[in-house]
């Protein structure tokens, strides 16, 4: 996510961090304030708003009756997308999905797929023939950095919130909060991490985002099990960061996971 | 999830289903500058894998815009032949090989000295055209042979390799059948001279103590690859 920022605020940032500070107060393993709301589109089967600070990702979950794949034949589907909207940001473009909403996606898709979150195989309705498709759509409503994160939590959260709608006729009825809930069974969430010179910060902001040499979300399960990770970024890590940002990982993961 | 054609076990007697033992590595050969056009290209073997790289520039940017004052652009496109797998490859960018393209920039880009050529590109272009699993490994291990053949100077090449787990087992660089059907899969890629990660993914499940092991035996794999990839340059350029 290419963005301006002026040298002599990176090196207040960078110069900061070495005294041990950020910018805006946290410790290096805080998150800013997270608020977490469902339910916040009606005509969605499932839906969500994460604040991470100031930057909001909404989640919204649509049901579909579809095929299965035929190597998975008795399965429901998963979709993830992701739509980095121009209003979010001022370096988001309209058209096609650009690189970064296509890794947003698919870091996350990958932290629901692999914890097997969702019980897919609830969602069949006719082997072979007719499965419920999930589609899972991510909505960055203000760009404020880490996506990852606020998304991941939005899309756990519309997930839980989600109802299956009822079928009549084989045809779906959409728009009634049935008592049926989408089958949930794991919880995973991903923090991210910013490397910064030699520190290593959990959560950054917009700024930090910037000035990061590298990142690495890591998506854990309640068990404190790992399920997804994702380096980004043109810096390195060493073995020895790798580790440790998954053990801080599995703690906080709680601490989000608190939210849903 | 019922998956169909999943093998009952993986590793029978110590061995796997293709014979190599958990820690061991498929056959890996590496051919400095194959492709004419190109100035630098090579070309990978790695178990069922074939893949061909190639490196234009530093070079003119086109679109001018994306041209930079203080470096290079690095561009990295990854692409499957429609052939390459069993099921057609429809021909074309789609979510998969965007995000590996992302990655194998974002995975070279530490040890290439972009900053000797500013406003330059430096395009590499992986082609699969045959897949066996592992493909952004093969195809970042061959990236960085090509640019090294195209005389751009970098702090290192970069190997990657992958290790997982399939049927309760940590083992290295998994073929097809341990890909599609195994339990967690990490593809990294390091800077042998510091062993820092520049490639780093993951998906399946691990354990904290599962994750620390896969991690030793991957970059033990980078190791190996990055023999192999130093070799196939002595082969075309000599010196020790």
């Amino acid at each position: 996510m290419d963005n301006v920022l002026s040298d002599i605020k990176k090196d207040y940032i960078v110069n900061l961090l070495k005294q041990g500070k950020r910018e805006d107060g946290r410790g290096f393993d805080d998150y800013r304030q997270i608020e977490l709301e469902t339910g916040v589109a009606s005509k969605a089967d499932g839906s969500a708003l994460v604040k991470l600070g100031t930057n909001q990702v909404m989640a919204g979950v649509k049901l579909k009756l579809g095929v299965p794949f035929s190597d998975v034949p008795a399965s429901g589907v998963l979709m993830t997308n992701t739509e980095l909207r121009p209003m979010a940001s001022p370096t988001f473009e309209k058209g096609p999905p650009s690189e970064d909403s296509v890794e947003v996606s698919r870091v996350v898709d990958r932290g629901i797929r692999e914890s097997n979150c969702i019980d897919l195989d609830k969602l069949c309705i006719e082997e072979g023939e007719k499965v419920w498709m999930v589609f899972v759509d991510i909505h960055s409503l203000d760009y404020r950095g880490n996506l990852f994160d606020a998304a991941s939590l939005a899309c756990i959260a519309a997930l839980l919130n989600t109802s299956i709608p009822k079928i009549e006729d084989d045809r779906v009825i959409y728009g009634e909060v049935t008592k049926n809930k989408l089958p949930i069974i794991e919880k995973p969430v991903e923090t991210t991490y910013a490397k910064i010179g030699s520190d290593i910060i959990l959560d950054p902001n917009l700024e930090e985002e910037l000035v990061m040499d590298a990142r690495l979300t890591i998506a854990t399960t309640e068990k404190g099990d790992i399920c997804a990770m994702q380096k980004g970024g043109n810096g390195t890590f060493s073995q020895d960061e790798i580790l440790e940002a998954i053990s801080k990982s599995i703690i906080k993961g709680k601490e989000l996971r608190a939210y849903l | 999830m019922k998956k169909i054609g999943q093998p009952k076990k993986f590793i029978i007697k110590g061995k796997r289903l293709d014979g190599r033992k958990p820690d061991e590595m498929r056959e890996v050969k590496i051919k400095a500058g194959v492709l004419e056009r190109p100035d630098g290209s090579a070309y990978l073997e790695w178990g069922g894998n074939k893949v061909l790289a190639a490196c234009y520039g530093p070079r003119e940017v086109h679109p001018r815009h994306l041209s930079m004052s203080h470096k290079a652009l690095l561009r990295c496109t990854y692409n499957m032949a429609p052939f390459s797998v069993n099921d057609r490859k429809r021909p074309g960018p789609d979510r998969r090989s965007t995000e590996i393209s992302k990655v194998t920039r974002q995975a070279l880009e530490p040890v290439v000295l972009t900053n000797l050529f500013p406003k330059t590109a430096i395009d590499v272009f992986i082609e699969i055209l045959q897949a066996n699993a592992g493909t952004r490994c093969t195809g970042i291990t061959a990236a960085s042979v090509a640019i090294a053949d195209a005389g751009i100077p970098m702090k290192d090449l970069i190997p990657a390799c992958a290790a997982g787990k399939v049927g309760g087992e940590i083992v290295l660089d998994m073929f097809d059948v341990e890909d599609n059907y195994g339990e967690a899969d990490l593809p990294i890629s390091i800077m042998p001279k510091t062993g820092d990660v520049s490639l780093l993914q993951m998906d399946g499940n691990f354990t904290e103590e599962e994750f620390k092991k896969a991690l030793n035996l991957a970059i033990n794999g980078c190791k190996e690859i990055h023999k192999v990839q130093v070799n196939a340059l002595k082969e075309k350029y000599g010196g020790n």
